[in-house]
């Protein structure tokens, strides 16, 4: 084990480490709102977030191309994929809750037919983001779209638009302004989702619904709009954290949902699944954790550190560090 | 609570959807069948022959298999224009998969117009398909398997036209002390049979130069823990065993991180899809790869050929296909039609290719090897010189 590496770039590992972990939590509340209302995992939800990112990339490739833009321009680029991922995410989110859930709910299925929904609709996501050169051939778009949907099952990667720039130093490390940015926009979503839930009255109708959807409605809670509020939530987050993520790595590809996803949920399951502040916890928890592991033991284990944790955590809390639902958050 | 009137035809939906996804990917072509064309016997060449291609046509490696099938086709074009009996060419689609390779390798087998196979491409495959072959007589020459272990399995039938990862790795390893000129190398890999050998075999011939390493997993996005001990080891060089993929990510999170050194790679990153994932990181990359350069002297009436036939300059490994299957072609020139004399036309074989002089010892290794180095100038892969 390699602790003097850990400690002499300890602010680096950190730092890094609550970026990446940022992006998690925000994925990660997707997951724990629709479980929190619905006790349902809604495992489509990295698709939510792939399509996300493409959004993010083609909204960037139409407006910057390959020349290099100003300062204030890039700002405006950056602001525009943001909106595109986070309207992207929450389109597909509520697509996914009219075709893939409410039939089935309306219905009173079994919770295990909406998981295999859910398992059913993400594959055909993702296969068709996979494929989406053949599915713009179907429509003849193919040539006046190839640049957007060319290597469709390859790594695309978009134009740097601002530089990384170096801000001040923490420890050795320089922290840059994708860090900062990355960390402070996600904690600033994530307070804003939070007072939402906790204030505005659709709010409390989520929260209603989470604790008991039978006397909620007979108070006057309209059930599918609170569910369906639940899913738009998670989708803008989803589409933040795409934005986000497209930011510090720039490269996506049809199927990155899959592992982001799946470390997303740890992240929510770890924080207590239903509770919003526990899917922040549980995100910069496991991000930072993820890079001391990988420092400590060396990259190979950086999801065997991840999930040891995860299994030894919910060995002495069963229901996650903050472990609450999100009807019983205090209101 | 069960009224369902109306019940499946969501999931009749779904399912049909789902079903269009799946085989919109997994079209097959089988290329141009197997019948050649009869015109009589006469000369001394043989008739009613086929060669195929053996490799990725379709799938997620299908860049790396266009350039092989073009490369062979160029051949059997050019001995086709001038020849009694033409030969067939037929394209065996295993997108580059171990697992489909089996199956399709005992389908060739059973061919019997099939004399040669160009490939197959891939090691993983290789390694699959290579028992089958060997069992039916079926002599091969890959033009692009790289692996060492290949050649030890004592197959009469494998032969390949390229320098494996045994020889790349040791002419990696000079190209990064004399000419990048490294005094602290980082040596990362991606934990796969191609990645690690070939990491393992430049760490080994660096020796003391090598300040750290670091194992990468194949499918992570982000590198930030191993971009911090690149830069907390002072290295000047890194070198990476891997595919493209993850190789433009680690090189864009290192040159956004500030990291100002080389960065060294071999034939698995030589392809497109590294140029447009690293975007401008990949500026300055050098690669290595046992691929002869598109605009080597030797190799320049074949670049015009392929140019002029196919609208765009040769890709990786085309030479190399070209000569595989110019060794199967020679050998039908002269009159062979079955696979037996075949496999000992190719066992014999000592002649010049337009990549090297072809001729295979006894496991099927190239007695010739060179290895280039390659850079990344101005967003293009462009040739560097060849590694003494």
């Amino acid at each position: 084990m390699n602790f003097d590496f850990l400690f002499n770039n300890f602010a680096e590992l950190t730092v890094t480490g609550l970026a990446f972990g940022a992006i998690y939590a925000l994925i990660a509340l997707g997951y724990t709102m629709v479980y929190g209302v619905l006790q349902l995992i809604n495992f489509a939800h990295s698709e939510v977030f792939m399509y996300g990112t493409f959004a993010a990339l083609w909204t960037t490739m139409l407006l910057v191309g390959d020349t290099d833009v100003s300062t204030l321009r890039g700002i405006g680029v950056l602001l525009c994929s943001l909106v595109a991922a986070m309207a992207m995410s929450a389109t597909i989110a509520l697509l996914l809750e009219r075709f893939a859930y409410r039939p089935l709910l309306k219905r009173n299925a079994p919770r295990l037919i909406a998981l295999i929904s859910a398992i059913g609709a993400s594959f055909v996501l993702a296969e068709l983001m996979g494929l989406r050169d053949r599915v713009a051939a179907w429509f003849g778009l193919d040539d006046n779209l190839s640049e957007y949907v060319s290597g469709a099952r390859i790594n695309r990667s978009m134009p740097s638009v601002l530089e990384n720039k170096q801000l001040f130093p923490i420890g050795d490390y320089q922290v840059t302004s994708v860090d900062v940015l990355v960390i402070v926009s996600a904690i600033a979503m994530m307070v804003a989702l939070d007072q939402f839930v906790r204030r505005s009255k659709m709010g409390r109708g989520i929260r209603a619904t989470a604790q008991d959807p039978e006397t909620a409605a007979l108070m006057g809670v309209n059930a599918t709009r609170a569910v369906q509020m639940t899913f738009l939530l998670g989708g803008l987050m989803a589409g933040a954290a795409a934005f986000l993520y497209m930011l510090k790595i720039e490269t996506t590809k049809f199927d990155v949902g899959f592992l982001l996803g799946v470390k997303a949920f740890t992240a929510a399951v770890l924080g207590g699944i239903g509770n919003l502040r526990g899917a922040l916890v549980g995100g910069l928890i496991l991000g930072v954790a993820e890079n001391w592991g990988s420092a400590l033991f060396g990259s190979e284990w950086r999801d065997v550190v991840a999930f040891v944790l995860l299994v030894v955590i919910l060995l002495f809390r069963p229901t996650g560090i903050l472990g609450e639902s999100l009807g019983k958050a205090r209101a | 609570m069960l009224r369902s009137t109306r019940p499946k035809r969501a999931v009749v939906a779904l399912i049909a959807v789902a079903g269009l996804a799946l085989s919109a990917c997994g079209t097959t072509d089988s290329g141009d069948g197997g019948d050649g064309e009869a015109n009589g016997g006469g000369g001394g060449a043989a008739c009613d022959l086929t060669l195929a291609f053996f490799g990725p046509q379709t799938g997620p490696a299908a860049g790396l298999g266009e350039p092989i099938i073009n490369g062979a086709q160029l051949a059997i074009d050019q001995y086709n224009a001038d020849a009694e009996c033409e030969v067939a060419y037929e394209q065996i689609d295993s997108q580059g998969s171990p697992d489909q390779a089996p199956s399709l390798a005992t389908e060739a087998a059973g061919n019997e117009a099939i004399i040669g196979i160009v490939g197959p491409a891939f090691s993983g495959e290789s390694a699959a398909a290579g028992p089958i072959f060997a069992e039916a007589g079926l002599p091969t020459v890959s033009p692009s398997a790289t692996n060492p272990a290949l050649a030890d399995n004592g197959w009469d039938t494998f032969h390949r036209a390229l320098g494996n990862d045994a020889t790349q790795g040791p002419a990696a390893a000079k190209y990064i002390q004399d000419v990048v000129g490294a005094k602290a190398v980082f040596v990362m890999d991606d934990a796969s049979e191609y990645g690690a050998g070939l990491a393992g075999i430049v760490q080994e011939e660096l020796g003391d130069l090598v300040v750290d390493t670091d194992t990468i997993q194949v499918g992570q996005t982000d590198f930030s823990a191993s971009v911090t001990k690149v830069r907390s080891s002072d290295a000047d060089t890194v070198f990476f065993g891997g595919y493209y993929a993850e190789a433009a990510l680690i090189v864009r999170q290192l040159r956004s991180s500030g990291f100002e050194g080389n960065f060294v790679v071999a034939d698995g990153v030589k392809d497109p899809g590294y140029l447009d994932g690293a975007g401008k990181a990949a500026e300055g990359t050098y690669i290595t790869c046992p691929c002869i350069p598109a605009d080597d002297p030797a190799v320049a009436d074949f670049a015009a050929a392929y140019e002029e036939e196919f609208g765009g300059a040769p890709g990786t490994y085309a030479a190399e296909a070209y000569d595989a299957a110019n060794v199967f072609l020679d050998g039908i020139a002269e009159g062979i039609d079955n696979r037996e004399d075949m496999l000992a036309f190719v066992n014999d074989y000592d002649e010049a290719g337009v990549t090297k002089q072809l001729s295979f010892d006894e496991t099927g290794e190239p007695s010739e090897v060179s290895v280039y180095a390659y850079k990344v100038e101005n967003g293009e892969i462009v040739g560097d010189q060849e590694i003494e």
